[in-house]
Parts: structure tokens; C-alpha cells; sequence
């Protein structure tokens, strides 16, 4: 019996020194963030110190600075721009994966994990494979900073992801909720909005702030595509690239003004984001 | 639907050929759904990179617009011979191959550590999250500025605390200094997959092990790894398919300088400041090539992973 509570009370003690590590590493990936919020807080010359300041004091004028209250370039344009594209593309892949979903996972058409394969494929495609065309496509059209490009781009990125995702989701629907609607005479349309909608509302809304939270972080198309009336939030960032010392405290609330809506959303969704990113092959 | 209502009239003895208009007409039907996404999908990803297939054939600088000219494969002559291209080529390897491996196995660890009980177990898990999502380029610059800097940044800043070394991370080790940056940003991403794959275990199965006398060791070896295998596979492809392609961090810590242009920035250089079509574009067909080897295997993986999903269903 002694030995049984001893090995207990070992595994016991094993198990409080793995959650502390657990702990330690917790702390130590989240540290960089939090020194990145306390510096936003900082004066410009408390900021740039070495070694750097625990104790000074704390100001808000990282932030004024950001919002454009020492002259500097305004944030908002940016951060409007980020918020029109980010949420018209995210309704724009709904409104395209959801029927999509529905006909690779309930109402099957043939060879459907062929026409799911294609949809990932596309995915690897590496961006800068069509960059070029886009381009020179946009300059002929005149479309270039032009934040409806950039809506159309963030669907095409965001759909395969969000046609695999809703797919997953929609496959546990019950098939005999489907046939009970088809026999009372619905057609595809009321079916897909009073039945499947309703009863798959958290996969989609899961979907949703997966393809808000790629198109709020994208760069490259919005780098090369957008200038001066449709620069996004990321873009408005790279501004700071060069940005030396005296800038330091601004250059973090900046970043994390600007990360604030994915750090949300992503809080918001931890479960349903991993099944989300991992294309619900992982439940 | 006419069709559908006078067919079975029309030959009722024999029933399939009365099956096949209405058949045709329901598959039809079932496909519609899909059509727009998928006429999409094509418009807008497979038909510019046809463009860019045929642009990568022609000598064109768009400074020089006039003197345009098909040329054959000589771009791919020039991409694979250009040192600097070939440098970016062995670049995006060594990037890619080191971020998917490390995060992969902090990630392990953490998902290991996080898969325990222990007070709090769900602040820290919120902790760990947090770095996938800083969006890159804050993420970037944090690392650039805020941690990098070698007059006020908090690598030195602790360091001077310890009386250490006050070494210029980005200058003496950049393309490491790009890989930190990056596996602090996917070890999370990582670790939420192998987590998902640790709580779907069979318990009673460990149990059952543990009462046979295995050590926490051969338990670990012999059954969470080989269970793991499948989503350690998927992490590397998933993983391996964003930082193949990754530009922002590029970008931002050291703008391709001292070594460190992947092959998307490098195409993006070619095309953006260098103005030569032809060039960039047989580089982006190049990279499409290496991509389709990495998804000819990933996508086995998934398949796989996929068909047992089928099979359980």
C-alpha cells in the first residue's frame, strides 16, 4: 500500500514541475508580446534604453503618435481599407463555398474528393506564380490601388480553405434532415437557407474568422497591388521597416493596434481554429 | 424539365434509357451549387499562372516595352544559372526545411506538456496562441526592432543584465535571426494540430498499457508517436506550403539582404524593382514546379488521412 501512495505522490510531484515548465514556456513564447505592449507605453526615449526600463513611467502617446497626432501619415484610411476588404471577401467566399460545401458533402456530385483536391491544390500554388499577370491585368484595367482587386484576390485565396472547412462541417449534418425538407417540397435555395445554415451556424461562423483573420494578415498582394487610396493595415506597417529608434513605441502600438482584430477573433475561435487551419482534417 | 416528364412515355419498356435524361438533368442539378466556386477558383488562380507560363518564354523588360521578343527557354537558361537565384533556390530549402522541423518539435513538446492536466492549463494554452496571431508583419517588425536591436532591443537588454555579449543578431546570423522570428510564430500553430491529435488518443488502450508495466517512455514510442505520425505529417505539409511561400518576414527583418532572399521575394524583386517580366515569371513557373514535388507527397498525406476520415464516416 506504501509504495503505491509513494509512486502517487512521485507522479503527483512529476506532474507539478511539467505544469510548471508547461508555465515557463508559456510565458517565455508570450513574453515578447507583452514586452512589445509595455514598450507601446513607454516614452520614445524610455523605450530605446539600454537596458531597457522597467520601472518608467507609462504614457499613452505611443498611441496618439500612431494615430497620426505628430503629423505623421493617418492609420485610418489603412485601417478602413483592411476592415472593407477583409469583411467583403470573407462574405464573398461564404456566399461561393456554402453551396459549394453542400454539393461536396451532402448532396454529393461524382467524383467529389477529386474536385476537393483541386480546390486544395490551388492552395499550393505559390502566390508570386500569378502575381505578374494580375499586375500587368490591373494596370490595363486600370484597377490597380483598387481595393476590389484585392477582395477578389483575398476569395480566390480563402475560398479552397473555406470549401474544405464548411465540407467537413457539413457532412455531419444529418442526411435524414436534408430528405425530410426535399420531401416536403423545398428546393435548393430554402434547403441551403432555413435547413443547412441554421443547423451548421458555428462552422460557419469558424469559417468566417479563419478566411477574416488571412485576408486581414496578407501582405504581398496588397503590397504590390494597392498605393496610396488602398494601402491595407499590413501595408501601412512596412512603412516602418526602416523606422530607427526614436520611433519605437509608436512602431508597437502600431503593431499591435493593428493585430488586435485577429488576436480577438483568433481568441474568440481557439477550438473551432485548429480544425479551421488543419482544412477539418483534424476534429 | 419537359424532357424528364415524356421521356418514361416514350419508351416505357426499357428502364434505363427512361432514367438517363432525368438523370442527366438531376446531376446537373447537384453540380450547380459547385459551379461558381469552382468557375472561380479557375478564373481567378489557374488563369493567370497560364499568363505567366507564356510570359516566362519571352525576353520582356517592361522598362523596354517595345523591344519584347519571344526567346525560347533562355529565361530558364539565365534563372538556372544565375548565382543569386541559385542562392534563393537552397534559401527557401534550408527556410523551410529548418521552421516546419523546429516548430514541429517545440510544438511537440508543448502539445506534450499542454496535453496534462495542471493548474491553469488554459491560460497558458491562451499564452502559447497568441504569437500565430500577431499579424506577420507586426510580428516581423517586433522581432526586427523591439527584440533584435543591438542598442536597445530585449535580446541585448537582458543580456547586458548577465553581462553577456552584445552580439547584432540580424547582421552576424540573419537568416537565423529570420528563422526565429518565424518558428516563434508556427510552433503555436503546430502544437494546436498535434494537441488535437494527442486528445484524440484511446485511453483505454494507454491504460491498458500502463497496467501491463510500460514505462511513460515506451508508451510515448510505441503508441502516442506512431498515433501522432499522421498529424506530424499534416502539420509539415500544412506548415511547409505558408513558409515555402513566406515574403513578409523577408520582407520586413532583413528586405532579402545578406542571404536571405527566398524565392518568392526574389520573384517579387525581379518583377517589382528589376522590371523584368520574363525573368520573374520563369522563376514563379520554377517555383510552381518545386511546389508540385512538395504537393505530389503532401497531398498523398492528406488523401490518406482523408480516406480514413471516409471510412469512418
Amino acid at each position: 500500500m506504501s509504495t503505491t501512495a509513494l509512486r502517487a505522490r512521485r507522479v503527483r510531484g512529476k506532474g507539478a514541475g511539467l505544469g510548471l515548465l508547461a508555465w515557463l514556456l508559456g510565458i517565455a513564447f508570450f513574453l515578447p508580446i507583452a514586452w512589445m505592449a509595455l514598450t507601446s507605453l513607454h516614452s520614445e526615449t524610455d523605450a530605446a534604453t539600454n537596458p531597457p526600463s522597467f520601472a518608467a513611467s507609462l504614457t499613452l502617446d505611443g498611441y496618439r503618435e500612431f494615430f497620426g497626432a505628430g503629423g505623421g501619415a493617418s492609420p485610418w484610411p489603412a485601417l478602413i481599407n483592411s476592415t472593407v476588404a477583409s469583411l467583403a471577401s470573407t462574405l464573398l467566399v461564404l456566399l461561393l463555398a456554402f453551396p459549394a460545401a453542400y454539393a461536396l458533402s451532402i448532396n454529393r456530385v461524382r467524383k467529389w474528393t477529386d474536385v476537393l483536391f483541386f480546390f486544395l491544390s490551388t492552395k499550393m500554388l505559390p502566390a508570386v506564380a500569378g502575381l505578374l499577370p494580375i499586375y500587368l491585368f490591373a494596370k490595363n484595367a486600370g484597377m490597380l490601388d483598387n481595393i476590389w482587386l484585392l477582395v477578389i484576390l483575398y476569395t480566390s485565396m480563402n475560398l479552397p480553405i473555406a470549401v474544405w472547412m464548411m465540407q467537413s462541417f457539413l457532412a455531419e449534418i444529418p442526411v435524414a434532415v436534408i430528405e425530410a425538407a426535399k420531401v416536403d417540397g423545398a428546393r435548393l435555395p430554402t434547403i441551403l437557407g432555413r435547413v443547412v445554415a441554421p443547423i451548421s451556424l458555428p462552422g460557419i461562423a469558424a469559417t468566417a474568422l479563419i478566411c477574416f483573420i488571412f485576408s486581414w494578415n496578407e501582405l504581398l498582394f496588397a503590397r504590390v497591388l494597392t498605393g496610396v487610396v488602398a494601402e491595407t493595415a499590413p501595408v501601412f506597417l512596412t512603412g516602418f521597416i526602416t523606422s530607427q529608434g526614436l520611433f519605437l513605441a509608436k512602431v508597437c502600438a502600431a503593431s499591435l493596434v493593428i493585430s488586435l482584430p485577429v488576436l480577438a477573433a483568433g481568441f474568440a475561435a481557439q477550438d473551432k481554429l485548429v480544425q479551421g487551419l488543419s482544412l477539418g482534417a483534424v476534429k | 424539365m419537359t424532357a424528364t416528364t415524356t421521356a418514361p412515355a416514350a419508351s416505357p419498356e426499357l428502364r434505363t434509357p427512361v432514367r438517363r435524361p432525368s438523370a442527366r438533368l438531376r446531376a446537373w442539378a447537384t453540380r450547380a451549387p459547385l459551379l461558381p466556386a469552382l468557375i472561380f477558383m479557375i478564373v481567378v488562380t489557374q488563369l493567370p499562372f497560364v499568363a505567366t507560363l507564356v510570359i516566362s518564354f519571352f525576353d520582356w523588360n517592361s522598362l523596354y516595352p517595345d523591344a519584347r521578343h519571344f526567346t525560347g527557354v533562355d529565361n530558364y537558361q539565365e534563372v538556372l544559372t544565375d548565382p543569386d537565384l541559385r542562392h534563393s533556390v537552397w534559401t527557401t530549402v534550408l527556410l523551410t526545411v529548418a521552421v516546419v522541423l523546429a516548430s514541429l518539435v517545440l510544438g511537440l513538446v508543448l502539445a506534450l506538456l499542454l496535453d496534462r492536466r495542471f493548474r491553469g492549463r488554459g491560460i497558458v494554452r491562451t499564452l502559447l496562441i497568441a504569437p500565430f496571431l500577431v499579424v506577420p508583419v507586426a510580428a516581423a517588425l517586433l522581432w526586427k526592432h523591439v527584440l533584435y536591436n543591438p542598442e536597445y532591443g530585449l535580446f541585448n537588454g537582458l543580456l547586458h543584465y548577465v553581462g553577456g555579449p552584445q552580439p547584432d543578431w540580424i547582421s552576424n546570423t540573419p537568416l537565423l535571426a529570420v528563422e526565429a522570428s518565424l518558428v516563434w510564430q508556427w510552433t503555436p500553430f503546430m502544437m494546436l494540430i498535434l494537441l488535437a491529435g494527442l486528445q484524440s488518443r484511446d485511453h483505454e488502450q494507454i491504460e491498458a498499457a500502463r497496467v501491463d508495466g510500460a514505462s511513460d517512455w515506451q508508451i510515448f514510442v510505441h503508441l502516442t508517436l506512431p498515433h501522432l505520425r499522421r498529424y506530424l505529417e499534416l502539420g509539415a505539409l500544412l506548415g511547409s506550403i505558408y513558409i515555402v511561400q513566406n515574403f513578409d518576414a523577408v520582407f520586413t527583418i532583413t528586405s532579402g539582404g545578406l542571404g536571405t532572399a527566398n524565392l518568392p521575394y526574389t520573384v517579387y524583386q525581379s518583377f517589382y524593382q528589376a522590371h523584368e517580366n520574363g525573368l520573374a515569371s520563369a522563376a514563379g513557373v520554377l517555383v510552381v514546379i518545386g511546389s508540385i514535388v512538395i504537393a505530389t507527397f503532401a497531398l498523398r498525406v492528406v488523401s490518406s488521412l482523408f480516406r480514413e476520415e471516409v471510412s469512418r464516416a
